[in-house]
């Protein structure tokens, strides 16, 4: 329990973090819900057409509606410029402010539409207009039950910020994404607790204010508005820099999902604040998401595999060789994104099939060539990405390779399922830890079906030829080899007691390799 | 200065019926008019159109000779007196605040005493301003409604259905005192109900009205005595039966 404990006390930054960022997208929901459910109040159709509008997107799952904003935000660039930021808080709150939109546009509008008719007739028979009766009938009257939406709205806001992390906005869900990729639970757990805390106490505190507006108390709603306001406050005071600009460059640097691309970030880190550089990391991007970003500046490098942009980003599914494809890259990073391939690591991560010794020697499999024979009873287990990756349509196609089941794990379970028997063979990476730890066979591919992976830093556009970066990143291309990143990855993914976090692994990783 | 009213042609349709027929009609300052006829008549419609809750389809609503569509509805409806059946009184403010409405509309307060002096005219205490409507029985509450009618020292009292709710007891107090108010302040006094004993013994003048016309347009006296028509006859059976009824108890 008290890595839980020390957990928490390591997330004050995140939650002053979480706190904004819910923070504006409720208010920014109010902002739209309130003027609309005035609208809705006066036209049945736009009623109809708002909270249809609001329960449809409602059910998109939220993670989908943030990841949504991405290409949105993109393709408005033709219209504000290439300054829109594509990644981070404005995503985070146009997706949580549309979701925060339906509770609060519907208990506004059932509370306008549940207004006793007598009420009404006695606003316009005094001789109120439009205003008046909005600000001394309407308002007072509907103005628990919208708090009461708000309330909800709130919960939900709070919960669902969690996934913007995904989208490289900082929130409670670092600890819970980054503890999720490196099995360490106590960080999973302070990232919950903080969350559900969070959420219990904006509750409480909304209403508070929902009962004084209920009982029209005027030094209860009072109270609890003040106490919302200096929690927020809180939290943007203490985002506030205080120190004076120091004059030093900052290198935002973008990591995917996985332990290896968070070592390697920290690792890069590192010896860029020891070149005199301020660095921030967006860690969490999904693939995609992340290459995007450095195209378009909002990160500054990240590192990438040659396999993965062939396939993902050139969209290719053929299989010149390891030069060729590294040449093809280089140039079609340089000619289409803008982006440079400052050059390679020095190891490999490519897909490879993996399974438990015993099984293998069992079945008689070496190669893939054997394992299509046995495929037909056997149950295969990929990442998310696997079966949907040119990479398994051309080794399929080679080997004719037919399953009698095909699973997705997230790459931390896949492991997991291979030890439990609930897949037989995996598409393993090979410079995960795990194969060495688990003593996992890795099947040869005579064919070679499976492309190379060699691992490269990008820089974005803006970065492409900033001399002084490139001499701070140089030192480290070609120095780290296959079997020093494997034990790094698997300091990070062990779950007994030696187990690092990405930061401490890194540090290992630079002395092993002598970069320090 | 009572207020003079009169109806140009005025018809109302809705989709497919057709509430108000085409209706002239004059009404003299300082007159009490009575509307009756049954449920779905046209006499709330009517009503209505005068301070413009309803806009007529066709024709002309004049009010002092001047056309209401011509002036601001709120404006104008701030200088009229309304009370209605289902009271309406603002369930989050004091009744003291409830009566002041009108006037703090156009930046007028009005003071504790005036408040106190318009709870005394329909004979609740002063004390009463205090307290919020949910306090206050049905009778309690429709008379703050009609001091919150009178707040603006209006020339023109509407009142549709006013006494509907009520116990017979508080009905029949609180028109008279409203009859009496109309005298005292000299008002023009539409009141729109389905009582004809209501309307006979309260009104000078009583309309009854049948499918969106005027079939009768009479003094009570000429009503009570047979005159009107068949609907307005029809209406008058109802307590001169009961009258009847009782005179025969009596003996």
């Amino acid at each position: 329990m008290s890595g839980v404990w020390t957990a928490l006390m390591g997330l004050g930054g995140v939650l002053a973090q979480h706190v904004i960022l819910a923070a504006c997208a409720i208010g920014l929901g109010i902002a739209v819900a309130l003027p609309l459910a005035v609208w809705a109040s006066r036209s049945q159709a736009v009623s109809r057409a708002a909270l249809g509008f609001a329960s449809l997107v409602q059910t998109i799952p939220a993670l989908a509606l943030l990841a949504l904003f991405f290409p949105i935000l993109l393709s408005l660039r033709a219209v504000f410029g290439e300054d829109l930021p594509t990644l981070g808080f404005l995503p985070a709150l146009l997706a949580l402010a549309l979701y925060a939109l339906l509770p609060i546009l519907r208990n506004a509008v059932t509370a306008q539409a549940n207004l006793d008719p007598g009420v009404i007739e006695a606003a316009d028979g005094v001789g109120m207009n439009f205003w008046q009766r909005l600000r001394l009938v309407e308002a007072p009257l509907t103005a628990p039950y919208i708090m009461a939406g708000i309330r909800t709205a709130a919960v939900w806001t709070i919960g669902a910020a969690t996934l913007s992390t995904t989208i490289g906005q900082p929130s409670l869900g670092d600890p819970i994404f980054a503890g999720l990729q490196t099995q360490n639970w106590s960080l999973v757990l302070a990232g919950c607790i903080a969350s559900a805390g969070l959420a219990i106490i904006a509750d409480a505190l909304l209403g508070t204010i929902e009962a004084g507006f209920r009982h029209r108390d005027r030094r209860l709603w009072l109270g609890g508005a003040i106490a919302v306001a200096i929690g927020v406050a809180a939290a943007f005071v203490s985002q506030v820099d205080w120190s004076r600009d120091d004059g030093r460059d900052t290198v935002v640097i973008g990591t995917k999902q996985f332990s290896e691309q968070l070592i390697l970030g920290r690792l890069v880190g590192a010896q860029l604040e020891q070149a005199g550089y301020n660095v921030e990391y967006r860690e969490g991007l999904g693939s995609a998401v992340v290459a995007q970003a450095v195209a378009d500046g909002s990160i500054d490098l990240y590192f990438d595999y040659t396999g993965t942009i062939w396939a993902n980003q050139m969209k290719r599914t053929d299989n010149p060789g390891r030069d060729a494809m590294y040449d093809a890259i280089r140039k079609w990073e340089r000619e289409v994104q803008g982006s440079r391939v400052l050059g390679k690591l020095g190891f490999e991560n490519a897909y490879a099939f993996a399974m438990r010794e015993d099984r293998a020697d069992e079945l008689g499999i070496r190669t893939i060539e054997d394992l299509a024979r046995a495929a037909p009873r056997l149950v295969a287990g990929g990442d998310p990405e696997w079966f949907e990756r040119p990479e398994w349509f051309a080794v399929r196609d080679a080997y004719g390779l037919k399953f009698a089941n095909q699973r997705n794990f997230s790459p931390t379970f896949m492991y997991d399922a291979l030890r439990s028997s609930e897949a037989d063979v995996i598409t393993a990476y090979t410079s995960d830890g795990r194969i060495a730890a688990d003593r996992l066979r890795v099947l040869e591919d005579p064919r070679e079906a499976l492309p190379s992976y060699d691992t490269l830093i990008i820089l974005s556009p803006e970065r492409a030829n900033d001399e002084r970066l490139i001499n701070a990143l140089r030192p480290l291309l070609g120095t780290i080899n296959v079997e020093a990143m494997r034990e790094a990855n698997f300091s990070v993914d062990r779950t007994d007691g030696e187990k690092k976090t990405p930061q401490e692994a890194a540090r290992w990783l630079a002395e092993e390799v002598g970069l320090e | 200065m009572a207020a003079s009213l009169t109806f140009d042609s005025v018809t109302k349709r809705y989709d497919t019926t057709e509430a108000l027929a085409g209706i002239d009609l004059t009404i003299e300052a300082g007159s009490f008019v009575a509307l009756v006829g049954a449920s779905g008549s046209g006499k709330s419609t009517l009503l209505k159109t005068i301070n413009r809750l309803v806009e007529p389809t066709t024709g002309r609503v004049l009010l002092d000779d001047e056309d209401v569509t011509t002036r601001d509805a709120t404006a104008m409806r701030r200088q009229m007196g309304y009370v209605f059946q289902r009271i309406g009184l603002f369930p989050h403010m004091r009744v003291g605040e409830n009566i002041a409405i009108g006037p703090r509309l156009v930046g007028d307060n009005l003071s504790r005493e005036r408040i106190g002096e318009l709870l005394e005219l329909v004979d609740l205490d002063p004390a009463m301003a205090s307290r919020l409507p949910e306090e206050l029985s049905g009778g309690q509450q429709q008379r703050v409604g009609v001091a919150r009618a009178l707040a603006g020292d209006p020339d023109l009292l509407l009142m549709d259905e006013p006494f509907g709710a009520l116990d017979p007891v508080t009905r029949d107090a609180l028109g008279t005192r409203v009859r009496d108010l109309h005298d005292r302040l000299e008002l023009t006094t539409l009141m729109v109900t389905h009582d004809m004993a209501e309307a006979l013994i309260l009104a000078d003048r009583v309309l009854v009205m049948d499918a969106g016309k005027i079939v009768a347009d009479e003094t009570p006296q000429a009503l009570a005595s047979g005159g009107g028509g068949e609907v307005a006859q029809g209406l008058v059976a109802v307590p001169r039966h009961q009258a009847e009824r009782l005179k025969e108890l009596e003996r």
